[in-house]
């Protein structure tokens, strides 16, 4: 009986335990972002949007960071999506078992891993020197396009696993070809799974820093970039800029910034889980 | 007394006869002629068809029945070659098309599903509005013409027995219908693209009674433009609306006789134990 | 018709070989910066020297003392994830109501999402003071901060895939030991977590692979000072955070500090090539096990 009194009380404890850390995590979440809210919120004004960076910390803004943001992530899409998609419908749909597509499938999972900073001198090395772009728009977004690339190739083939084999074999049995069954079957039925996964995966190029600063994203970029060869910055390379400045006043400009830059990636996913929970209705 | 009997008999032999000589000699108008000559299938090490010949005549319904597993939707499969996409699939012999053996490396396959339509167990229909459903088979084939498309769709859905129901709400979602309209409606788009040939795998299984009975009448019908494949486990129904019976018991045909035949005199033992119940 | 479709399939498998080309290079770039690294410094001294010193006068490359400031953060940081992570895992599986798992998940799964300058920031400007309230000789720069903060960031890493490892657990084992009498916690201990420990051990593997990996959080709060030490209390440097430096400074192509980036980025990428193909590997054998 004692041994079974200690035992329930030892599990009790360690349900505590569990509800404790459970709730840190939550804790810790919500003193972050308190802590930047009260830091920056005054700052945001509408000139803190429509400004450039500056010397001074108290005419500093943010608005080549977003327009570089924005262009950037335009590009990025351009290249990503075609490419991830055409590599997930290529490994669900047509690749057969064999060793080509198992090498794809774990050279995929491998990429997966790969150091985001490393894409950065990939990036470095092909982009920025070997093909000539320069620490240009158009280096940095070949070079996220990489490394977003395997999460969208995982994402669309999700959604076509997801589409029923059936609908495929009426399709085929009415004499379609593999493509126009593809084309006119699987992609509009697994459209929300890709979608999700590509809203998904542009979250998180939003928020890249390291690799961008390799390829040449500019600390300091008092100008808006008209070209996709011009220097540039983004939003997470100016809040980088400014948290190493000493003086206080960008520090509390960082935080403005980063509330920016959170309000921008929680509405993204937001709408990535509102499109998945829409698209898995559908399904049912 | 029992002469009387005796002619009597004779008349009554003579009668079946020459009523089973006028089934026989049903005429080619529409449908085609199917032919399979020792065929065998495997799906890598096992072998699921085990040498079959069959002939089938154009116009005519050819139920396919047998206890699950037996091979007789593999069969069926092989004339619209929709088991091309199982992995491991292999056969041997030849199936041949009105004189055209299917599986030479030039045909077309998707000419060949132009000509032969498919109707699965579980309703199918794509997730789009009713007349696209119905439109798919034309669009796939490059047609354009509205006008046309429309005058295919209206009369597919016609002889699906459907039309009426539907012909003021083509734009609805296919999903939306009952499960018997949905099987109707993937009649109707398989008929949109005027095969001649009709393969049907358990269409109505998955239905209610009055759904089924609505199909069935609707597939006889259809006869007199098409030749039917049907493949049912339900034997009330193959004795209802096929000519002709085919038993096929774990991957070989035991017997294939005009259905009248196989559920009154069977030949083999076998079909007389399946049908009467005593296994299956 | 056919050529339509064959050219459609080659584009397609081409769009899928890119990745293979992305491998390639990686490696390519990597290997073809790092051998002409090595025609001017020895792997020997490379691997050995203790003092990494390549942009200052008297220049050392001795990679051991960035080595060692990735550990040190990577190390805290795991041991803030690991119990942490694993608690929750367990908590989540075997105690929590799934109304209350339903709602708590998307909060998890917000701390993943969160972008790691923002982490970074975080520690500089509100964990480092915090901190140095508690213990005031703590420097401005240095791995504690880093590695606490890389542990939250790291946390859903570890209480998701463990989670889902427990998850795989075939129910019968969990009311075997139920039906025997046994708590929750004595189940969770003695029963799911051996049966789970392929897939925790991956979970684990693959979150020290991702601190290894980080950049923006050493860059910002750890500091630039490679040395060698265990001491968590002063400034030292990552393979990562070197690698930042050097960007945003005005190192010339050709020259052998730009040189030394990619040497440092091929050991980072063979550390966490070992790391993911062990994990890899382990998935593999083990996970046959309830298929």
């Amino acid at each position: 009986m004692n041994n079974h009194k200690k035992n329930k009380y030892i599990d009790q404890s360690f349900k505590v335990l569990g509800v404790l850390f459970t709730m840190l995590g939550i804790f810790i979440l919500g003193v972050l972002i308190y802590n930047i809210v009260v830091a920056g919120f005054s700052r945001i004004n509408w000139d803190f949007l429509t400004s450039l960076p500056s010397r001074k910390p108290e005419r500093a803004g943010i608005y080549t960071a977003i327009i570089g943001t924005l262009d950037l992530m335009l590009l990025t899409v351009l290249f990503a999506i075609p490419i991830g998609v055409g590599a997930g419908i290529y490994l669900e749909e047509y690749a057969k078992k064999s060793k080509f597509s198992s090498i794809l499938e774990i050279n995929i999972s491998n990429l997966a891993g790969v150091p985001s900073i490393i894409y950065g001198l990939l990036g470095l090395g092909i982009f920025v020197r070997f093909f000539g772009f320069g620490g240009s728009i158009l280096s940095g977004s070949l070079t996220l396009s990489l490394l977003i690339l395997p999460i969208i190739i995982v994402a669309t083939r999700e959604a076509i696993k997801a589409v029923p084999h059936s609908l495929k074999e009426a399709s085929y049995a009415l004499g379609a070809s593999k493509w126009q069954t593809i084309k006119n079957v699987v992609i509009p039925s697994s459209f929300g799974g890709v979608l999700t996964g590509i809203i998904l995966s542009l979250s998180r190029a939003i928020g890249e820093t390291a690799p961008l600063i390799v390829v040449g994203a500019m600390a300091y970029v008092p100008f808006v970039p008209h070209s996709i060869f011009d220097t540039y910055s983004v939003l997470p390379m100016q809040i980088f800029s400014w948290t190493t400045r000493p003086q206080q006043g960008f520090a509390i400009a960082a935080a403005g910034a980063i509330i920016i830059l959170l309000l921008i990636t929680f509405i993204m996913n937001g709408i990535a889980v509102y499109f998945r929970n829409k698209w898995q209705k559908k399904l049912k | 007394m029992a002469k009387e009997i005796e002619i009597t008999m004779e008349e009554l032999k003579s009668k079946i006869k020459n009523t089973t000589t006028f089934e026989e000699d049903t005429s080619t108008s529409g449908g085609s002629r199917i032919e399979a000559k020792d065929v065998k299938v495997w799906y890598d090490d096992f072998n699921a068809i085990k040498g079959i010949d069959m002939k089938i005549k154009p116009n005519t319904i050819t139920a396919f029945i047998g206890p699950s597993g037996c091979g007789k939707s593999t069969f069926l499969r092989l004339f619209n070659r929709m088991n091309d996409y199982v992995e491991g699939f292999r056969m041997e012999g030849k199936i041949k098309i009105n004189g055209d053996s299917i599986y030479k490396k030039k045909v077309n396959v998707e000419e060949l599903r132009k000509e032969i339509g498919m109707v699965f167990q579980k309703p199918n229909p794509f997730p789009k509005s009713i007349y696209e459903n119905v439109a798919y088979g034309l669009k796939i084939q490059g047609i354009k013409d509205k006008k046309l498309i429309d005058g295919r769709v209206e009369k597919a859905l016609r002889q699906a027995d459907l039309w009426e129901e539907v012909k003021d709400n083509l734009k609805k979602s296919a999903l939306a219908l009952s499960g018997g309209q949905q099987q109707r409606l993937c009649i109707a788009r398989t008929l949109a693209v005027q095969p001649s040939i009709l393969l049907m795998d358990e269409p109505t299984s998955a239905l209610d009674p009055i759904s089924t009975a609505k199909i069935e009448e609707l597939i006889h019908h259809l006869k007199e433009e098409y030749t039917i494949i049907i493949v049912t486990h339900n034997m009330q129904q193959a004795s209802r609306i096929s000519d002709y019976t085919a038993f096929f018991y774990l991957g070989e045909l035991i017997e294939y006789d005009k259905t009248r035949k196989i559920f009154t005199n069977p030949e083999k033992k076998q079909t007389e134990n399946y049908i009467t119940g005593r296994f299956g | 018709m056919k050529v339509k479709e064959k050219i459609i399939e080659f584009i397609l498998k081409f769009c899928a070989s890119i990745t293979i080309l992305t491998t390639v290079g990686i490696i390519a770039v990597l290997l073809f910066e790092s051998i002409a690294f090595f025609k001017s410094v020895s792997i020997f001294e490379f691997l050995t020297d203790t003092q990494w010193t390549p942009l200052y006068s008297e220049k050392h490359f001795g990679i051991l003392a960035l080595v060692s400031g990735t550990f040190l953060t990577a190390a805290i940081a795991i041991a803030v994830a690991l119990p942490i992570g694993l608690t929750i895992a367990i908590y989540l599986n075997m105690y929590a109501p799934t109304s209350f798992r339903k709602t708590l998940k998307p909060f998890l799964e917000i701390l993943a999402a969160i972008p790691t300058v923002v982490y970074g920031f975080f520690a500089l400007t509100i964990v480092t003071p915090f901190l140095q309230s508690i213990y005031p000789d703590l420097e401005t720069f240095n791995s504690l901060s880093a590695g606490i903060v890389m542990g939250i960031m790291i946390i859903p890493f570890i209480s998701s895939l463990s989670e889902d490892a427990l998850y795989a657990v075939p129910k019968s084992l969990k009311l075997a030991s139920f039906g025997m009498g046994a708590t929750r916690f004595q189940t969770a201990f003695k029963v799911m977590i051996p049966a789970a420990s392929s897939g925790i051990i991956v979970s684990i593997i693959l979150a020290i692979s991702r601190a290894i990996g980080e950049t923006m959080i050493v860059a910002i709060a750890a500091g630039q000072q490679p040395q060698l030490t265990l001491n968590p209390t002063v400034p030292v440097q990552t393979i990562t955070s070197y690698i930042v430096q050097v960007s945003m400074g005005d190192a010339p192509q050709g020259s052998i500090e730009y040189k030394t980036i990619f040497a440092a980025g091929l050991t980072l990428f063979i550390f966490t090539f070992i790391l993911n193909s062990f994990s890899f590997y382990i998935k593999k054998k083990y996970q046959e096990k309830y298929e």
